[in-house]
């Protein structure tokens, strides 16, 4: 089974029918899957700010709801995260390409990535980062643990968990 | 007509719906004027009042009406796309257009200048696009209800606000009491 496969099978294992994505080169499998279940409602996002609050309204509409974005979004959505998520405590899962971490191909990603664990820190979002392919298998649990503590939660998804850049 | 003078219009119309309800003095006054477990207030994330109520609309079958600002719809632009291409005919998008931030000091939006909103919104996809005078607005607003037909009405008034309190209310009750209105 393939890694996208695999973590589409665990968001539609935790009830979650509605994912909103603003793509990145690493997650093109992924949201390919997402697209092709029909269980779940997907509908990609302009910017990541706009997609927090679809699953505002998704979850509060009485669907489980997730997002898929870049690193770079916890620089755009951080007053969407206080605000909206965290100020009316709901659940949302955020799994997230980790750019600019080892292999990373393009210098200036890697100015974010340096951000990105302390920015998650400041705000208190839980954090996990899959680095092995191995690691996805903590991810029901942390979907589950999203969803029963009514918080915003990151799943960053580094190069090495996708298997690289290719041939670049 | 400023925004205030349309939401105590077409209180009676939206007591019967969910309504999402943008930041700032647009909640306060609807707070103001109807309070009702239906009305989710936005106390913070200004732009989303929109992307919001689509979420609510895709997710159940109850109408849902975006109570949106010609400077916040400007904030988040993309959502317009994002509505045109995921039809709910369960979801209106009222933009009360002034023509101004009106929470912040009444300064001017391009929507006063040369941007309309409704073209914008025509070139983005969104096929039922109502224009509207602010007296006319319950109008608008009770037509696209019964027409289950997404629309999207921009209702042109004037500039201007009234004193009025901040919501005190916890944003979780706030959360709560809308989302057993949902189930209701």
């Amino acid at each position: 089974m393939s890694i996208n496969t695999r973590i589409v099978d665990d968001f539609v294992a935790n009830g979650i029918e509605f994912v909103t994505t603003v793509p990145c080169k690493q997650l093109a499998g992924v949201i390919d899957e997402i697209e092709a279940r029909e269980e779940i409602y997907h509908i990609p996002s302009n910017k990541e700010d706009e997609g927090m609050g679809l699953c505002a309204g998704a979850f509060m509409g009485g669907k489980r709801p997730a997002i898929i974005m870049q690193n770079t979004a916890i620089g755009v959505t951080i007053n969407t995260l206080a605000t909206l998520t965290q100020f009316y405590r709901m659940p949302l899962p955020m799994l997230i390409s980790y750019r600019g971490e080892l292999r990373e191909p393009v210098a200036c990603q890697v100015e974010m990535a340096v951000h990105t664990k302390a920015l998650l820190q400041q705000m208190l979002i839980p954090t996990y980062h899959f680095h092995k392919e191995s690691d996805a298998e903590e991810l029901d649990a942390i979907l589950k643990y999203t969803f029963m503590c009514n918080k915003p939660v990151a799943i960053l998804t580094d190069a090495s968990f996708w298997g690289g850049y290719g041939d670049q | 007509m400023i925004r205030s003078e349309i939401l105590r219009d077409i209180a009676p119309i939206l007591r019967d719906h969910l309504v999402v309800c943008n930041i700032g003095l647009p909640s306060q006054e609807l707070h103001m004027i109807d309070d009702q477990p239906t009305n989710f207030y936005m106390l913070g994330t200004m732009g989303l009042s929109s992307s919001i109520g689509l979420g609510v609309a895709l997710a159940q079958d109850k109408t849902v009406i975006s109570i949106d600002g010609d400077g916040s719809v400007l904030t988040n632009l993309g959502t317009l796309p994002t509505i045109a291409n995921n039809v709910a005919d369960n979801y209106i998008l009222l933009i009360i257009d002034n023509g101004s931030y009106g929470s912040t000091g009444d300064q001017p939006t391009y929507a006063g200048k040369k941007t309309k909103l409704e073209n914008v919104a025509s070139a983005c996809g969104c096929e039922n696009v109502v224009t509207c005078d602010a007296k006319d607005t319950g109008k608008a607003l009770q037509a696209a209800i019964d027409s289950k037909k997404m629309t999207v009405i921009v209702s042109k008034c004037e500039s201007g606000n009234i004193k009025l309190p901040v919501i005190t209310m916890d944003p979780v009750v706030i959360r709560d009491r809308f989302m057993k209105s949902v189930q209701a």
